[in-house]
């Protein structure tokens, strides 16, 4: 007998549209937006774009863009774009992946022209613009991977911002002690992991809500350091505070490779933290698609029981992810007191931490998507200090509140579906 | 290989799951499991499997005592399962999911799928399974799903193969390809063991049978046992199986369907253009394979569902559009078929669950505050009337077995005087003793002249139950045929054939061989 014919059918189901006019009303309004402010608002003058600094290995020439001319030109392309939005939602019920991505891009680029254009010096430091993202992006990249390593195994780590925080008081204090940069950047991955620990024993084997768990922890940890900073970080001996004054991370150039325009200051020039995280932002992609390892996390965020079935222990896996993701996170917080200032300070994380979730979901749970989704969080807010400081048409406080405003927009959905691990937040119980 | 379980018992507190159990299962025969829903098959094989540890006995494998601490040990002792509910990561692809756990690797780890490719291309060609290693899991066919389970098990050198509930999800027809893939697995030197609790598969495929009641083992019966035989063992007293039912005696169409679309979010059509209707006094029973459009029909009705297009009415009244509360209190009687987390809250005590849709109505409340004693006082009606076993109205409706928590559903659903009935599933789960109590309600309903829509996947139940039945396949609506009609036909739509294609392929001469019926499909 061998009549095993596939009689299932295997064929699609007919798709129908079920119109979605989100995207093009939101559309509509920003080319709206962009007629009014760009064209009837544009400034006059030019925009200037300096790409090259001094020690380049070459120089390009500095971009200069006329603000009133590319500012019609964005308007009108806005315009139809929006227009083509709308009919591809009539007819199909989908908009091509490259009408959103074109809007969105022409705008940005319409946004910043215009804003620059604005300002008094009418120029901005490609450099400047990166290097001081880096100062947000960092730490937002190494929560955020915190949080793929949680999450892809199935545990919500709402506690970054505290693993950051512990991190960020440990690297000063060991570091202040021992003088040694490196053992204050081990401490903070210890700290981070002691967070972890708390959440992956009160979650994982105690079953708590790992929501409220990770609430918990956030608060803990904002008191204890709070606490701690008080009571030792401010002794002073001979009139200096001598436990929060860390040995910093020297920067280590890459030769070459430091001196390719706007690339190299921003990638190429940084502390080992920063190499660590180009690392760790590979590898754990890598690990997670490519290795026998992240197959089996995967498998226990998606479906722990089937992983149970296969002979694959759920909750020591959950236990090992939320420790290494603690490490990470941990790491990020010394970047705060080894790299970005020289001293730590009473909640100095600012809740980056909470960036990092969003990073991470915007990113949709993979590594490379989180980093990239820290990046542009970085270059948001260091736009907004670098034009607050140069004066620009719109108040820096609004413009402040454009990353969040985007996060919110990125989270809820307007930047496509993201599906997080099928058992993100669910314990596993056995049997 | 040969399997022998002592004296297995398992208890969780106070109850116990499985007591004493013995049982046999000899290198190469099909064994089967036979025992109404919570006798604990289920719990012995997952003790089998390691999931569970036994409180007592013994499990030995060709005569040597055995200890599993995981189904890890289960695997590498050759034991492998098929659940009922698959263990198939669903965004994983064939490979991935079949690799997990076994991973061939390369340096440092690194995945190395091409060598699970070749296991499955090789067991899928020597079995016929058509399964492509790189499919995704979630766009495959159950009955496919099915099979991908079966090659997991294999590919780890499985020598005995547990199948829990197998057919529950598939249809007439695949079930009949589990059975062929069953047969040659046996000829082959695996051992399998196949829990029912469907009569008829159990008879066509055993060597042997043995029945378990209440966590015991009752005895083993020969296949060639009488079917009612078979029956009372699993039950434990005479059954009668079949429902006397008098002719149904229908009276005006008073709910009509038309044109009626349901769409998910992502724009697909899960039920699609479908138009029936049912006259007063008259019972149409739904079949299909389960996620073909069942769910989304009944929830359409009731007014759960987003996507929306067609009419439906009742009475001269349409209730697309309306709310769930206008619905039921335009007289929609619904039954929605899990129970547990639709039809019931499980902390809130048997009285309670009685007035779920009435609670705002008087006499059970006035001026917004609620009237206990009248609540109680319903309540002790109707777990008389409705024969409800249970110590007190006031216990919780979760410490109740699954057929009398159907009873109290039901019991809620029919106190109001209804204009139609809709119960999805009515004895998912249910012992068959309560399958007989809960079918006469049914009819009864049917006699006071209330045109019934009962959706089902069990096809005696349709078979027993419906004036007409209609058939779901993909959302469509493949046809509505008598209720006496054979279950050949019934299958045939099931799969997806059109009533008059179907009957056509029945009466031609050299019809029958799944290979012609192939190219006719839709």
């Amino acid at each position: 007998m061998s009549v095993t014919a596939n009689i299932s059918p295997s064929k699609a189901v007919d798709r129908v549209a079920v119109r979605s006019w989100k995207l093009p009303i939101l559309f509509g309004l920003l080319a709206l937006f962009a007629v009014v402010v760009f064209v009837v608002l544009g400034p006059s003058g030019q925009a200037t774009f300096r790409i090259s600094q001094e020690g380049d290995a070459w120089q390009v020439p500095d971009l200069a863009v006329p603000a009133k001319v590319f500012g019609v030109v964005v308007a009108i392309l806005c315009v139809l774009l929006a227009a083509r939005a709308y009919q591809q939602m009539r007819n199909g019920g989908r908009i091509d992946n490259w009408v959103s991505m074109t809007f969105t891009v022409a705008f940005v680029v319409g946004l910043l022209v215009w804003i620059i254009g604005g300002t008094k010096t009418q120029n901005i430091t490609l450099v400047g613009l990166f290097t001081g993202a880096m100062l947000i992006t960092t730490p937002l990249v190494f929560g955020s991977l915190s949080g793929v390593l949680c999450e892809r195994s199935g545990v919500v780590n709402i506690a970054i911002e505290g693993q950051l925080l512990a991190g960020a008081f440990t690297a000063s204090l060991v570091s202040s002690i021992t003088h040694n940069a490196y053992a204050g950047l081990f401490a903070a991955a210890v700290a981070g992991v002691l967070v972890s620990f708390l959440l992956a024993a009160f979650s994982i084997k105690y079953v708590v809500n790992q929501i409220i768990v990770g609430v918990v922890l956030n608060v803990l940890v904002s008191g204890l350091t709070g606490f701690l900073f008080e009571k030792i970080m401010k002794i002073k001996v001979d009139g200096a505070t001598i436990y929060n004054q860390p040995a910093q991370l020297p920067d280590l150039p890459i030769p070459l490779l430091s001196q390719i325009p706007v690339i190299g200051p921003t990638l190429f020039r940084q502390s080992i933290i920063g190499y660590l995280m180009l690392v760790l932002v590979a590898g754990i992609w890598f690990g997670l698609f490519r290795t026998r390892w992240g197959l089996r996390i995967r498998a226990v965020g998606e479906h722990p029981k089937a992983a149970d079935t296969v002979g694959i222990n759920v909750n020591r896996t959950r236990f090992l992810n939320v420790l290494a993701g603690g490490a990470v996170a941990g790491v990020g917080g010394a970047y705060f007191t080894l790299v970005a200032v020289s001293s730590f300070s009473k909640d100095m994380t600012g809740g980056l931490g909470f960036i990092a979730l969003a990073a991470l979901i915007f990113g949709r749970w993979n590594p490379i998507g989180a980093a990239l989704a820290a990046l542009l969080f970085g270059v948001a807010g260091n736009l907004q200090s670098i034009l607050s400081l140069a004066g620009t048409p719109i108040d820096g406080q609004f413009l402040a509140m454009l990353p969040y405003a985007l996060t919110i927009l990125a989270v809820s959905g307007f930047v496509g579906k993201s599906r997080a691990p099928a058992a993100d937040g669910e314990p596993y119980i056995k049997g | 290989m040969k399997l022998e379980l002592r004296g297995i018992t398992k208890s969780f507190g106070a109850l116990v799951a499985n007591d004493h159990i013995d049982l046999v299962v000899e290198s190469g025969e099909i064994h089967s499991l036979l025992g109404e829903n919570g006798a604990g098959k289920s719990t012995l094989m997952n003790v089998l499997y390691g999931l569970h540890e036994p409180t007592a006995g013994e499990i030995l494998i060709d005569d040597k005592p055995v200890k599993f601490s995981g189904p890890a040990d289960a695997m590498a002792a050759g034991i492998g399962m098929v659940h009922q509910h698959f263990m198939l990561v669903p965004v994983f692809t064939v490979a991935e999911n079949v690799a997990l756990g076994g991973e061939s690797t390369g340096f440092a780890g690194i995945l190395d799928l091409e060598a699970t490719r070749r296991k499955i291309r090789e067991i899928s060609s020597r079995f016929g399974f058509h399964v492509d290693p790189d499919a995704l899991v979630e766009e495959l066919p159950v009955g496919v799903q099915q099979r991908v389970e079966i090659i997991k098990a294999l590919v780890r050198n499985a020598r005995i193969l547990i199948l829990d509930e197998p057919t529950a999800v598939l249809t007439p027809r695949e079930t009949d390809e589990l059975m062929d893939i069953m047969g040659q697995l046996k000829a082959g030197g695996t051992s399998i063991v196949f829990i029912s609790h469907k009569l008829r598969e159990v008879k066509a495929i055993s060597d042997t049978i043995t029945v378990i009641r209440r966590g015991k083992v009752v005895g083993s019966a020969d296949p060639s046992a009488a079917t009612t035989e078979l029956a009372s063992m699993m039950v434990g007293r005479a059954v009668n199986l079949t429902l006397d039912k008098a002719d149904a005696t229908p009276g005006d169409e008073t709910f009509k369907v038309t044109n009626l679309t349901v769409m998910n979010d992502a724009g697909q059509r899960l039920l699609d253009d479908v138009t029936f209707s049912v006259s007063d006094g008259e019972i149409l029973a739904v079949a299909g394979v389960q996620g073909n459009g069942q769910t989304e029909l009944t929830e359409a009705v009731l007014g759960l569902q987003k996507h929306v297009m067609g009419s439906i009415m009742l009475d001269g009244k349409e209730l697309v559009g309306r709310s769930v509360r206008q619905v039921l209190d335009a007289g929609v009687g619904f039954v929605p078929e899990d129970r547990q987390d639709d039809g019931l809250v499980g902390e809130f005590s048997i009285a309670e669950n009685l007035v779920l849709d009435l609670y705002t109505k008087e006499p059970y409340s006035r001026f917004g505050s609620m009237n206990r004693a009248v609540i109680a006082r319903n309540a002790e009606e109707k777990v008389a009337e409705f024969d409800v076993r249970t110590q007190s109205a006031q216990d919780a409706a979760d410490t109740l077995s699954g057929g009398n928590q159907q009873k109290v559903v039901l019991a809620r659903e029919l106190a109001r005087p209804l204009k139609l009935f809709i119960a999805a599933q009515p004895t998912r789960g249910v012992d068959v003793g309560s399958i007989e109590f809960l079918h006469k309600r049914i009819v009864a309903e049917r006699d006071a002249g209330t045109p019934v829509v009962i959706v089902s996947t069990e096809l005696d139940e349709v078979l027993e139950l419906g004036d007409r039945i209609a058939v779901l396949f993909a959302g469509r609506l493949m046809g509505i045929v008598p209720g006496k009609s054979s279950r050949e036909l019934l299958g045939l739509m099931m799969a997806g054939l059109p009533a008059d294609e179907a009957r056509a392929q029945l009466d031609a001469p050299a019809a029958g061989t799944a290979g012609q019926s192939e190219g006719e499909l839709p």
